[in-house]
């Protein structure tokens, strides 16, 4: 790791106005940041340690919804009871995150702030060009080994996959950041890549995350998280989807529906086309298995990472149908 | 460099330590304070061998930074016997030959009596998957889960 200076931050405001100087950064889990900085990725000068800080890890969950503090850890999320009876698609995207041990560090504000997991980002020794580490400075990944790679949402800069779960549910259920006073849906907190991979979040230098808000709907409540990949734990998605339902009162007719996906896509995919095709109709096998193909639609593979293409609608159509099996 | 003055809880002693920015507790338990029990083995959270229990939380050390741990409590595997007196995880991986080259052992051991004081009647399954951020790459984990699944008979009858 390069050198740096440590500071410890004692309040909100000080660690705000400390980490918006250049070369600082914000250090809380350090499960992706600490990771980043001795493979080179990660330079800061100084980090501003906010663990200390009190009270930003509270989890208060009510008939509205849930309100997550930055700091709680992903652990302690997962295994709060109303977050798993009110949302079990978030505590089950959370279980089947990382290990016990990045769990337990990692906290919520900084899995929003997590990195993709591409080989060539991760690399700099290796491979100079990184749109997303210097900006023009090309992509290795294409034209690379592409197996992990998103194929919707990329551009001719970056096919970057976003590697989080967490987020995956959070869009689906219209959850917002908060960055102090202002306030994001996290589906615009997270930015497509563009011509501009190295900004993926919107986010400005002084902010910081204090919270996360997720909006109580019967929705969430019926929902969720199945998580495709080439190891039953502690491994990424291949593909993912977070997904709830609510029923109209014959019990078969979906009223409300959310879909959204992760390990295929440069940001957390929510895919409406999948939600509007069915909403309205009865939940039949056949019918959520045409409409889930919608969950793809604009794909572009590179290769070997085509699987996700063909993968995805599948992952998408089973997670619906077992909702529909716990009526 | 003076360094960053630290004053923490290991093992039950109060430790106080001064280290540098960019030291790792996982550093600053190995070369200045000579717990060597824990490992270096990716650095980078994958493997567990460096895992202690921070403030009753199972983390990998060489993701923390040394002066973070101020004011905390840490527990590593030099903590578990008693004098002569082997934990009782110790023991049973003993009489299970749950290791072979030892390098993942301390990293388990901890994070086993991590996993046992949460959930003292875990399944097979619920050990491996509490066990999943913990690499071994000689035995294959059936010995090892062999060995805290009878761990846990002992300690529940103790």
């Amino acid at each position: 790791m390069r050198d740096f200076s440590y500071l410890r931050a004692t309040s909100t405001d000080a660690a705000r106005q400390a980490a918006a100087l250049p070369g600082a950064m914000l250090l809380a889990g350090g499960t992706t940041l600490i990771d980043l900085a001795k493979c080179g990725v990660a330079e800061p000068d100084t980090l501003v340690d906010i663990t200390h800080l009190k009270g930003l890890d509270r989890i208060a969950v009510d008939e509205r919804g849930a309100t997550i503090g930055a700091l709680a850890r992903m652990g302690h999320v997962a295994d709060h009871a109303d977050i798993k009876s009110r949302f079990p698609a978030i505590s089950e995207a959370l279980w089947q995150a990382a290990s016990a041990q990045i769990r337990n560090m990692a906290t919520i504000g900084g899995n929003l702030m997590q990195r993709t997991r591409c080989p060539y980002f991760r690399d700099p020794a290796n491979f100079a060009a990184c749109n997303k580490r210097v900006s023009g400075s090309g992509c290795s990944a294409i034209g690379g080994v592409t197996r992990g790679h998103a194929v919707l949402g990329t551009s001719e800069a970056c096919i970057a996959m976003y590697p989080g779960d967490l987020a995956t549910a959070l869009v689906a259920f219209d959850a917002t950041v908060h960055l102090g006073e202002r306030k994001l849906l996290v589906d615009d907190f997270f930015l497509l890549p563009g011509t501009t991979p190295d900004r993926e979040h919107a986010i400005e230098p002084g902010e910081m995350i204090t919270a996360i808000a997720i909006p109580g709907s019967a929705a969430a409540r019926r929902s969720t998280y199945l998580k495709i990949r080439d190891r039953q734990s502690y491994e990424f998605a291949a593909a993912s989807a977070a997904v709830g339902i609510e029923f109209e009162a014959d019990g078969r007719t979906i009223r409300d529906l959310r879909v959204a996906l992760g390990g295929v896509a440069t940001k957390p995919w929510r895919v409406r086309a999948v939600e509007d095709a069915l909403k309205g109709k009865v939940l039949e096998p056949e019918t959520v298995r045409a409409a889930s193909l919608l969950a793809v639609e604009g794909a572009v593979d590179h290769g070997a990472n085509h699987y996700k293409i063909e993968l995805a609608p599948r992952v998408v159509a089973r997670a619906i149908l077992k909702l529909g099996e716990t009526a | 460099m003076a360094g960053i003055a630290v004053s923490t809880t290991i093992n039950g002693d109060i430790t106080e330590y001064l280290c540098q920015p960019d030291e790792t507790l996982l550093d600053v338990l190995r070369d200045r304070l000579g717990l060597t029990g824990a490992k270096e083995g990716c650095g980078t959270g994958d493997c567990g061998a460096c895992s202690i229990i921070l403030d009753n939380r199972l983390v990998c050390s060489c993701l923390v930074l040394g002066a973070e741990a101020e004011g905390r409590r840490i527990e590593t595997v030099e903590g578990m016997a008693h004098g002569d007196q082997l934990h009782t995880l110790q023991q049973k991986f003993l009489e299970h030959a749950a290791l072979q080259c030892g390098i993942c052992t301390p990293g388990f051991l901890i994070a086993a009596k991590d996993l046992l004081a949460k959930n003292p009647d875990p399944s097979e399954e619920e050990i491996r998957f509490g066990l999943a951020g913990n690499l071994c790459r000689c035995t294959g984990y059936d010995k090892i889960v062999r060995a805290v699944q009878d761990a846990a008979i002992v300690m529940k009858g103790a």
